[in-house]
């Protein structure tokens, strides 16, 4: 089966089992809105997902065959966007993104950069430290990697986390495009996705006690 | 190769360069304790050549141990270390780098000032060049292994003295066998032996330390 697939995946966080036996798919041309209250293990699962965890049970797998043997391909079809920007904040913008493209072997064309920081309403403000942006900017920045490297799967955590309506709206738009374009998609917000984020699965997960 | 060398060596050493109080303050702390020795012991010729190797070996075990949680402390806070997990690059070999450019940044320095120290404490050149043959090979093991204990506490708030404490203990036998060898230059005696196994002590630990790094950030992550 094409794709990345979780099979019968279990947490536990303190004694705390967050899930149990949890078992989707993530399919090329589609998009898995991640809903739950806080607390309820989404973020535990999108790090368990990109590898940065293992899982208590449970098995991954990408194209049917287990993940563990093929990280290195996996890595590079993913994008993570996390709660942490992944960014320093005494390296300008341009200066972050030029050395995570070459960490992750993504071309980095500064032309296309510059480009794409303007689209994210970042003029002017590339050659800024980034601890000198507001926290919506920086999360634009970290964001902009969305437009940098060609990736299948996207898991992104809370990516609309101080963002404003035009940022969600842009974010949104890109999405659809990314699903449209055969990416996938794996995302957690706590405000729902708007239409123009396509259309989307849902995976719920409850608070257990 | 070409992304630990365009996104990592390059990155951490443009860092180094925009942060260099962060790099300076170290340095001065080592300073500052090696004057402290003369105050306070007395500035005898013979008293300071005698303690000036161990002094200078002690001083510069503390201030490793303020400036060695710069390796992964910034980038577990800010991301940066998920980051660089995903890369595809492989960790250890990350790890090696930024092992790497935080000796060059942090105990380069410190070769170049121990002329200087050296005519503080009163050594002869025969000591001195023990001293700093002691320091080449030594110092990189600080860093290696200091990197380890790093990885291990970086998720810990406020895991300073506790790297303190996990590491002082470590890094006893490599003070046993620096000052030695400098003692037996002192001397007139050789002192290959010493620097022979401070070498094999290098050697081990650039074979295996990139790996427990490694190992070592990764359950951090967890």
């Amino acid at each position: 089966m094409a794709g990345l697939a979780a099979d019968n995946l279990t947490c536990i966080k303190r004694d705390r089992v967050l899930f149990t036996d949890l078992s989707f798919a993530l399919l090329p041309g589609r998009l898995i809105y991640l809903r739950g209250p806080n607390g309820a293990g989404k973020t535990s699962l999108l790090r368990i997902l990109t590898g940065l965890s293992a899982p208590d049970a449970g098995e991954l797998s990408l194209d049917g065959q287990p993940l563990e043997r093929q990280r290195d391909t996996f890595n590079q079809q993913l994008i993570y966007v996390g709660h942490k920007a992944g960014l320093n904040g005494a390296l300008t913008a341009m200066e972050n993104l030029r050395f995570w493209c070459a960490q992750h072997g993504a071309e980095f064309v500064p032309a296309d950069t510059y480009r794409v920081l303007a689209l994210l309403g970042l003029v002017g403000l590339e050659e800024v430290p980034v601890r000198m942006l507001s926290a919506g900017q920086q999360r634009r920045v970290a964001l902009s990697r969305l437009w940098l490297k060609k990736a299948t799967y996207w898991i992104l955590d809370e990516p609309f986390t101080a963002l404003d309506t035009d940022g969600i709206a842009l974010l949104e738009k890109h999405m659809r495009q990314h699903v449209a374009q055969n990416g996938a998609i794996i995302t957690t917000s706590h405000q729902p996705l708007s239409d123009l984020a396509g259309p989307m699965e849902e995976l719920v997960l409850e608070y257990r006690l | 190769m070409n992304g630990l060398y365009q996104g990592i060596f390059k990155r951490d050493i443009a860092l180094a360069f925009r942060q260099r109080s962060e790099l300076a303050q170290p340095l001065m702390f080592l300073l500052m304790v090696i004057t402290l020795f003369p105050l306070g012991i007395g500035p005898g010729p013979m008293t300071l050549q005698k303690i000036g190797p161990g002094v200078i070996w002690i001083a510069a075990i503390l201030s490793s141990l303020l400036a060695m949680e710069r390796i992964f402390r910034d980038d577990f806070w800010d991301g940066s270390l998920e980051q660089y997990m995903l890369s595809g690059l492989p960790v250890s070999a990350i790890a090696g780098v930024k092992v790497l450019v935080h000796w060059l940044v942090s105990f380069l320095p410190l070769a170049l000032f121990s002329p200087l120290l050296a005519l503080f404490l009163n050594l002869t050149v025969d000591m001195y060049v023990a001293l700093m043959l002691t320091l080449v090979l030594g110092t990189p093991l600080l860093s290696l292994v200091g990197a380890i204990a790093v990885g291990l506490t970086v998720g810990l708030q406020r895991g300073g003295v506790l790297l303190a404490l996990l590491l002082i203990p470590v890094f006893i036998p490599l003070l046993i066998f620096a000052t030695s060898a400098v003692d037996s230059a002192a001397l007139q005696l050789p002192y290959r032996a010493q620097l022979a196994i401070i070498g094999a002590m290098l050697l081990l630990a650039m074979a295996a330390a990139p790996f427990a790094i490694a190992y070592a950030l990764k359950v951090s992550q967890n």
